[in-house]
């Protein structure tokens, strides 16, 4: 069975990951990295020969366990100076463009 | 007054002991700062003043009879993507220039609890994406034994302060080999402690399951010294050790290894590896056995897929982590006329071509149809890899291989071929991916006349036994 491995990562396939990132790439741009990450890829499908059935996924090194601490209220970040540090603020808050809709 | 010591160790005993200054150990590193930074350019930004401050603090805490902590006077550098309250921390990225964090990170903290002076913050690869430091958006870092070329990375600013003489230790993080290779192609000491052994609250997160903090050094002692102020738990860190840690001890900085199973990793002397390298590997394994080890060659089958499963796990994870980069809360905003053309600008704007490469990556690898065969396949690949050293760890204490593939390359040499710059961190990913320690030792010069360093590695908590080792090949390097 052919695995999404087996095919050698497009220009269509990298434009659309940019608008996933939120990134806008030049066509330019488009061209080197679509050559750079299918090399990338094509390193990484050395892994195609292990077999891993039965193999627990590692996310993480540590076992995890659940932290606890007491409900008790302490100090936070001082909010002046955390927003004094934003693009924008107003009011006590991060300022950001519209969101929604046009304007009333 | 006495000169300035030249390790943390002895600067740390002589401002104790009253026969130098702080304000004197200040001084002396930052005139080391002001005759080599024009040409190296470690530093993202030298804290002359803040430095001079806090070395009248220690000397009036001195004065006034106060107890002084175990790196009393001692000047620091810090990587760059560690916060400092209210002064830069810029990642090496425009998105994040000019920021000042609200918050100091815990190792600094720590460090400044035991009298440590953080001096400068270091020039790093952006968002410690790179094994060169050629990745800054603020233009390269140079090795200082030779300027034409890297210093490794992406610590290499950390690397080079120590390097140049600019602080006597560094801070730097890990997550594939960003303090060990460039400790190595500078000719320090760099540690990758246990994953969880120190906190990260107030690190940058690039890719949180593997990243960690550790120091440069001068020598091995310094090293521990360092290691043992910043270890420990943090309750501000979830992943932090909750259980009391070894110290290192002087018994360990003896370097006794007699009766010490060592393994060579076959793996890692294979194909790429450069002969020069390969040779100071096999002496640093005969000054080991001379001295009562026994040392053995010993296959770890997995560690060749560690670069693969390694370039799907940490862009993943930093797909993840730098989505927060969205010019709203700090950093870089370009505006624009809705919410969506916002995020995209600025992120386009403010990132690197590596980090723009990396968040590609990782999000394709996320992605739907994708997730399985690359994301879920490397995780499976990690497990095998972590199983593969636990077998090995049942016959030996520790393992050694060469830290980098080969010594320092030159500027431009690897920057077209982003492969090829990987494969700086063949031999350093597996520590990061088991969540074992390792350190860099210096070990001699390659054919070139440029450092090499030896890495041991150890299972996680086997920091004494990585020290002991790495004591031992300090003594005996060429």
């Amino acid at each position: 069975m052919a695995t999404p491995m087996a095919k050698r990562l497009t220009r269509e396939e990298v434009a659309h990951v940019a608008l996933l990132a939120r990134l806008v790439v030049t066509e330019a741009e488009l061209d080197m990295f679509t050559g750079q990450l299918a090399d990338i890829l094509e390193h990484a499908n050395d892994v195609e020969a292990l077999d891993v059935s039965g193999v627990d996924a590692m996310a993480h090194p540590l076992r995890l366990r659940n932290v606890f601490r007491d409900d008790v209220i302490e100090p936070t970040l001082d909010r002046d100076e955390v927003l004094s540090q934003a693009p924008a603020a107003e009011d006590g808050r991060f300022r950001v463009p519209r969101i929604l809709g046009e304007a009333p | 007054m006495s000169p300035t010591p030249s390790t943390a160790v002895d600067i740390a005993a002589a401002v104790r002991a009253g026969d130098v200054s702080a304000a004197e150990v200040v001084e002396t590193h930052l005139a080391a700062i002001d005759a080599r930074e024009a040409e190296l350019h470690a530093c993202n930004a030298v804290l002359a003043d803040q430095a001079r401050a806090a070395a009248t603090r220690i000397d009036a805490a001195r004065a006034a009879g106060e107890t002084l902590g175990p790196l009393a006077g001692v000047p620091v550098a810090l990587k760059d993507n560690m916060c400092t309250r209210g002064i830069p921390t810029t990642c090496s990225s425009k998105i994040l220039e000019g920021w000042r964090p609200p918050y100091d990170a815990t190792v600094v903290t720590k460090l400044q609890e035991a009298g440590a002076i953080v001096i400068a913050k270091t020039n790093l690869d952006e968002f410690a994406m790179g094994s060169s430091t050629e990745n800054s958006a603020f233009g390269p870092t140079k090795n200082p034994h030779d300027i034409t070329k890297v210093p490794g990375g992406s610590s290499g600013g950390s690397a080079v302060a120590v390097a140049a003489g600019f602080a006597p230790i560094a801070l730097g993080s890990d997550t594939g080999g960003s303090i060990r290779q460039p400790a190595a192609l500078c000719g320090v000491v760099g540690l990758k402690p246990t994953y969880g052994a120190v906190s990260r609250y107030g690190l940058v997160a690039f890719a949180s399951s593997l990243d960690q903090i550790g120091p440069f050094a001068g020598t091995v002692a310094d090293a521990a010294a360092t290691y043992n102020v910043i270890a420990g738990h943090d309750r501000r860190d979830s992943t932090s050790y909750m259980e009391p840690l070894t110290p290192i001890s002087e018994a360990d900085l003896a370097g006794d290894v007699s009766g010490m199973r060592v393994g060579i990793i076959s793996e890692l002397l294979g194909e790429g590896i450069a002969d020069d390298v390969k040779r100071r590997l096999t002496e640093a394994a005969d000054a080991l056995s001379a001295a009562g080890a026994k040392v053995e060659e010993t296959s770890v089958p997995a560690c060749i897929y560690g670069l693969s499963a390694y370039y799907l796990i940490a862009p993943a994870e930093a797909s993840s982590n730098l989505a927060r980069y969205d010019g709203v809360r700090y950093g870089l905003r370009v505006d624009a006329d809705n919410i969506t053309g916002m995020y995209t600008a600025t992120r386009s704007a403010g990132f690197g071509p590596e980090v723009k490469r990396r968040i590609m990556l990782g999000t394709y690898a996320l992605s739907a149809g994708y997730y399985d065969a690359y994301y879920g396949k490397a995780l499976k690949v990690r497990s095998l890899i972590a199983r593969d050293f636990a077998t090995a760890y049942e016959k030996f204490d520790v393992l050694l291989s060469p830290t980098a593939p080969t010594t320092a390359f030159g500027f431009g040499a690897k920057t077209d071929n982003p492969l090829a710059m990987y494969l700086s961190d063949v031999c350093t990913i597996p520590s990061n991916l088991c969540g074992d320690p390792a350190i860099s030792v210096p070990f001699g010069t390659g054919d070139d006349g440029l450092p090499v360093g030896v890495q041991v590695l150890a299972p996680a908590l086997g920091e004494p036994a990585l020290f002991r080792v790495a004591a031992a090949l300090e003594g005996s390097a060429p």
